[in-house]
């Protein structure tokens, strides 16, 4: 008896894009063709239907009074947590809902770097890092009187490692680095990279923000200790993100924002924490975007993340192939698609990267450009901004080939 | 899935803005000047140094740096050649009727009103998000003599 070969006949995208009513949207006469995933993913109608439905039945303000509304929202909220923490795979008690991944590294940075480090300590971030992973720490750096210092990158756009058992070193506390570059698509070895910060006696920071949408990402395997990304970029609502942290370190940290929900014991002159992670959760949460982003694992996860992948790392392969046919392109960040994901930035000989963006836009396709909030990179490769295509579940071979006409244009247009 | 196109006409990229991209004009700073403004886009990363020397009253020398889009630097370089040899009144008035043709409301300037080359980047207009381009230089500009008169005087900043 043979057993079957099992063959995944890859994603069924025609399928997919049923489900994103978005993408039946014309931008003048042309179909929109949406290269900007890794700015904002669209969203399946099953995540606005679960945002609307959770409005149309359920709406009401979680951790107060005893009414049956009250409960449902809040099992709803308490409920979306525990999903979204099996979808990290991390223990549900270290996930703290916050709007972004801007919010869940200035919470770090507040309420961990200004409040545990000591002056003199020093932050270790990377010269790739998006602003919102570099500039809460140069503000807690001026605040606590710590040390920032950064890790470099070769000429193919993968962080220069052989600094960084020096950089790792005392007086460092703490590494924040990206998991995937948003401007070259690097993928950074986090797992090696954290043993040698533990090593070293440095905890980790990793802004997960464009990594948890397109691959299989675990805490407990990559054994950091603050995990931060958003909802937005992975089929969820906007103004939903995630900080997940080590319990133990939660309960060390001193509250970020004060008010309701926060606190044990509130008397005139002091008060007392909640327990975590909702010492981490002042205020009225945003309910229905946790149940959106809930909704949105469970849309991911049914069509599974290692599929997802596959589907991107062969659209990649097709970006890199046509950017070189349309010719005097330079690609920023590795060509090996083992050492990158699916985002692509990208000059053309030398027209600026908005005039590229505008000719697209013209012909319905929506790419990023400007300085991608990365401009510590920019001045890196001495340019003033990039353009940038970048995939995603629903993303077609086809839209590929149309980016490669619509630089054909780029190309008329400008004379190069 | 139709991928096809449909052909704009280039109401954007015209001739004359192509060629002041590629060939800029007073693409250098004057030295000495009267004021130099550091104009910065901080969204898309647009830099522009405009500097001016004034003699009686009128523009006698104008020059830019910097770096950015093709309709920020175009713009630059046309600005610089139109205001040359201009009043300090007139280049005011000039640059106010470019940022109306721009982002006015309804039609203004007239279509009548004659503001020569600069015609060619009325095309901004139906692109929202780069009229900041086009307007940048001319913002430095309308800073810079609002300040006027002025001797040597230290730099002046402005984000748009």
């Amino acid at each position: 008896m043979s057993t079957p070969v099992a063959t995944d006949p890859g994603l069924d995208v025609a399928r997919i894009r049923a489900d994103f009513p978005i993408l039946e949207r014309e931008i003048g006469t042309n179909p929109l063709v949406y290269l900007d995933s890794a700015a904002t993913s669209q969203k399946p109608r099953a995540v606005v239907d679960a945002v609307d439905a959770y409005y149309a039945t359920s709406n009401a303000n979680v951790h107060r009074g005893v009414h049956t509304l009250g409960n449902e929202a809040t099992d709803s909220f308490e409920r979306a947590r525990l999903r979204v923490a099996a979808f990290l795979d991390a223990p549900p008690e270290g996930l703290v809902f916050v709007r972004n991944t801007t919010e869940a590294i200035n919470l770090v940075a507040s309420s961990y770097a200004m409040q545990l480090l000591a002056p003199g300590d020093r932050i270790v971030v990377t010269v790739m890092e998006h602003h919102s992973n570099l500039v809460p720490w140069q503000l807690a750096a001026q605040r606590r009187g710590l040390q920032l210092a950064a890790i470099d990158i070769d000429e193919d756009g993968r962080l220069d490692l052989s600094t960084l058992d020096a950089l790792l070193a005392a007086p460092t506390r703490l590494l924040a680095i990206g998991h995937q570059s948003n401007v070259l698509g690097t993928v950074n070895d986090i797992r090696a990279i954290t043993e040698r910060a533990h090593a070293a006696g440095a905890l980790v920071c990793l802004d997960a923000a464009q990594s948890v949408p397109h691959m299989s990402v675990s805490a407990r395997d990559l054994d950091c200790d603050f995990i931060a990304f958003s909802g937005h970029k992975m089929c969820g609502p906007m103004g939903i993100g995630v900080l997940w942290a080590r319990p133990e370190l939660l309960e060390l940290m001193p509250p970020f924002l004060g008010g309701g929900s926060m606190i044990s014991r509130v008397t005139l002159e002091r008060s007392t924490w909640n327990t975590v992670p909702h010492k981490f959760e002042a205020g009225t949460p945003d309910v229905a975007g946790a149940v959106g982003l809930a909704a949105a694992c469970d849309y991911i996860d049914a069509i599974g993340r290692d599929r997802i992948h596959a589907h991107e790392m062969s659209l990649t392969r097709h970006l890199l192939d046509v950017l070189d046919e349309v010719g005097d392109i330079t690609i920023f960040g590795p060509r090996d698609l083992e050492a990158r994901g699916g985002v692509v930035s990208f000059n053309l000989a030398d027209v600026h990267a908005h005039d590229v963006g505008t000719i697209l836009d013209r012909r319905g396709i929506a790419v990023r450009a400007g300085h991608h909030c990365a401009q510590p990179l920019m001045a890196r490769y001495d340019v003033p901004s990039m353009a940038r295509a970048s995939v995603y579940l629903y993303t077609t071979h086809e839209e590929i080939d149309a980016l490669g006409e619509g630089l054909g244009e780029v190309r008329r247009v400008f004379r190069v | 899935m139709a991928l096809g196109y449909t052909p704009v006409d280039d109401d954007l990229y015209r001739e004359i803005i192509l060629d002041h991209y590629r060939n800029p004009r007073h693409h250098q700073a004057v030295d000495p000047a009267d004021r130099v403004i550091e104009a910065n886009n901080p969204l898309c990363g647009d830099e522009i140094d405009l500097s001016y020397r004034l003699d009686n009253g009128t523009v006698a020398a104008i020059g830019f740096m910097g770096r950015g889009c093709s309709i920020s630097q175009a713009s630059a370089s046309m600005l610089c050649e139109a205001v040359t040899g201009m009043s300090v009144e007139g280049a005011t008035s000039l640059a106010e009727r470019f940022r109306a043709m721009l982002t006015g409301d309804g039609a203004t300037p007239p279509d009548g009103d004659d503001i020569g080359d600069l015609e060619a980047l009325r095309g901004v207009r139906a692109y929202p998000v780069r009229v900041k381009c086009a307007t940048l230089v001319w913002n430095a500009l309308l800073e810079g003599l609002a300040a006027t008169p002025a001797s040597p005087a230290p730099a002046t900043r402005i984000e748009k």
